[in-house]
């Protein structure tokens, strides 16, 4: 379970974060909604240990500011919406130090335990065949996919994903929910994320955090958080209408 | 499907040396005075016995032991600590052109070592280490003005901030360098001796303090390759996957440290070593740390060793400048570098 507590983050003499509490269970999906500059992305980035933080983050009881980066990390894995690696790097090679804190220390590594995980992950991304390739010439979706598997050989308990399918094409998105909904299902497994796509929150969400200006507006299960009055008061517009409207061009039969 | 190790083989460990010992001899063997490959292996091995040569070796072996065996140890020494210590920081800081002289360290430990000397700080028993650890300590703290400065700059840590701060450091650490000559009064001599000192007329002491502070510092660099590879892909990943990022930045700056200080104290700045061979050695066995830095250690050596035999032969009987070579054929490179990382 990862408990947070009265998190407030603040840049200089702005709260990003404002005293936000929220946990997250085995087998949840919480998603963090929120117009841009809500704080969405800073609070991932403070259960991840980057960023100085006052209140509390616990996983499993123990507080995360005083455990070690590896023991953290075999808790907990973060995929980043960004990724931009300089030098030619293969696809394996970064996947392969997905497992860093499993095999860390020079008598206790299990080869044969990270050579199934690599190849397990390459297998789920469907990334076999590129396993050899320069992770420079790949495009924007693979090198997603890469780093997906990254977290899968890193194998953590909970998977904080920070807006894993920005500037995706429709086709890498679904492939990337799907795999993430899939990961879902082994036990002891929770993610987090940080989405725009509203409707994407609502379809895979079990609970929903709605941030705005650093402030929770709305927390709880994703169908009750995410009705049109609370969506409306925070992004100062009629959300769902809009939507619908988007929408609604589909179903013409001309 | 066979799995290819991310490791070298031993194979090629053993091609790495015997090239580098090719290498060694022949820089040995060449020169303003001619040496058979034959008479030098045997003057070596007569001395390494403590024997005394035969009358016919006694020419050979007044020019090889005293002179150019310790020079081109020292060389061969600089080369490959320069050029990890390069490889190292490339990797720690993802820039590929980062090296002891485009961020301005060899000019902080080049202040450091002047400092030393004008000074006259001096350990009793120790009269050489009084620069070798000031220079050390300047490299260290160059370092951390050069990083602090970026970080708050830019907090991804830019490959042109870096370099920008790194070239303004450097030319305020040489006007600082200039000052401490100007006040220096009677030991002018002595620091301007040190200021030109090459790796001329380098001893067996030198090699020796080398080749302790490569190998300890070496050590301690190979057993962080993984950690190096985390940040060559970025910082932020590193702490992801769950690398203690500040206590492996710490100890990769603390050992760059040791290997470009010491350098400097003994053979001076010699510019772009360290930028050169790792560039080029990561052409040939990708950006995978666990080969990149013993690779680039060997290459480092051979590189040095070559620049060195074309400082001591191209003009012969004059000689040129060891730093002057590395310069030419590194300035070129880096252009290169800069255009091709530019133009991406």
């Amino acid at each position: 379970m990862l408990e947070v507590a009265h998190l407030t983050v603040r840049y200089g003499t702005i709260a990003a974060v404002d005293n936000c509490s929220f946990t997250v269970s085995d087998g949840q999906w919480l998603m963090i909604v929120g117009p841009n500059g809500a704080g969405k992305s800073t609070i991932l980035n403070a259960i991840a240990q980057g960023v100085p933080y006052t209140g509390t983050i616990r996983f499993s009881g123990k507080d995360l500011k005083k455990t070690d980066a590896a023991t953290r990390a075999r808790s907990i894995g973060v995929l980043s919406q960004n990724h931009f690696v300089g030098y030619a790097f293969t696809v394996e090679e970064v996947v392969r130090l997905g497992r860093y804190a499993r095999s860390s220390g020079l008598f206790s590594r299990r080869k044969t335990d990270d050579d199934a995980a690599v190849e397990d992950a390459l297998e789920r991304t469907g990334l076999l065949s590129l396993r050899r390739q320069s992770v420079l010439a790949l495009s924007g979706g693979e090198l997603q996919r890469v780093f997906l598997a990254q977290v899968f050989a890193q194998n953590p308990r909970y998977l904080l994903l920070d807006e894993p399918t920005n500037h995706l094409d429709p086709v890498y998105q679904k492939q990337i929910f799907a795999l993430i909904e899939d990961w879902l299902k082994l036990p002891g497994r929770a993610a987090v994320s940080v989405v725009h796509d509203l409707s994407l929150a609502k379809a895979y969400g079990t609970q929903t955090l709605l941030l705005h200006r650093g402030r929770a507006v709305a927390y709880g299960d994703t169908q009750q958080v995410m009705r049109s009055e609370n969506l409306n008061a925070v992004y100062g517009m009629d959300v769902t209408a809009w939507m619908k409207a988007m929408l609604a061009q589909w179903s013409d039969p001309g | 499907m066979k799995r290819i190790g991310e490791h070298f083989g031993g194979w090629i460990y053993a091609l790495f040396a015997l090239v580098t010992l090719c290498v060694f001899f022949a820089c040995v063997c060449l020169g303003s005075v001619q040496i058979p490959l034959k008479d030098t292996l045997r003057v070596v091995c007569d001395a390494l016995r403590t024997l005394p040569s035969a009358k016919a070796y006694a020419l050979a072996r007044s020019v090889i032991v005293p002179i150019r065996l310790p020079r081109v140890l020292c060389v061969a020494l600089v080369g490959a600590s320069l050029s990890l210590a390069g490889a190292a920081m490339q990797g720690l800081l993802k820039n590929p052109l980062a090296d002891g002289s485009t961020l301005g360290v060899s000019s902080g430990a080049s202040l450091g070592a002047v400092l030393a000397i004008a000074l006259g700080i001096t350990f009793p028993k120790l009269p050489f280490a009084g620069t070798m650890v000031m220079a050390v300590l300047f490299a260290l703290l160059s370092l951390l003005i050069i990083l602090g400065l970026s970080y708050r700059l830019d907090c991804s840590l830019s490959t042109n901030t870096i370099i920008l701060i790194g070239v303004i450091f450097s030319m305020f650490a040489t006007s600082v360098t200039s000052i401490v000559i100007t006040f220096a009064g009677e030991r002018l001599r002595s620091i301007t001796f040190w200021t030109m000192g090459s790796l001329q007329g380098s001893s067996y002491r030198n090699a020796a303090v080398l080749a302790v502070t490569l190998a300890a510092a070496g050590t301690v660099l190979l057993s962080n390759a993984r950690e190096l590879n985390a940040f060559a892909i970025g910082e932020d990943n590193a702490r992801q996957i769950g690398v203690n990022v500040r206590r492996v930045r710490l100890t990769v700056l603390v050992m760059v440290s040791c290997l470009v200080g010491v350098c400097v104290s003994i053979g001076g700045t010699i510019g772009f070593v360290g930028l050169v061979t790792p560039h080029m050695v990561r052409l040939i066995v990708g950006p995978n740390h666990k080969r990149l830095l013993p690779a680039s250690l060997f290459s480092g050596a051979v590189f040095l060793m070559l620049a060195d035999l074309a400082a001591r032969t191209l003009l012969s009987p004059r000689e040129l400048p060891l730093g002057v070579v590395t310069s030419i054929v590194g300035a070129v490179l880096f252009v290169a570098i800069y255009y091709r990382s530019r133009r991406r």
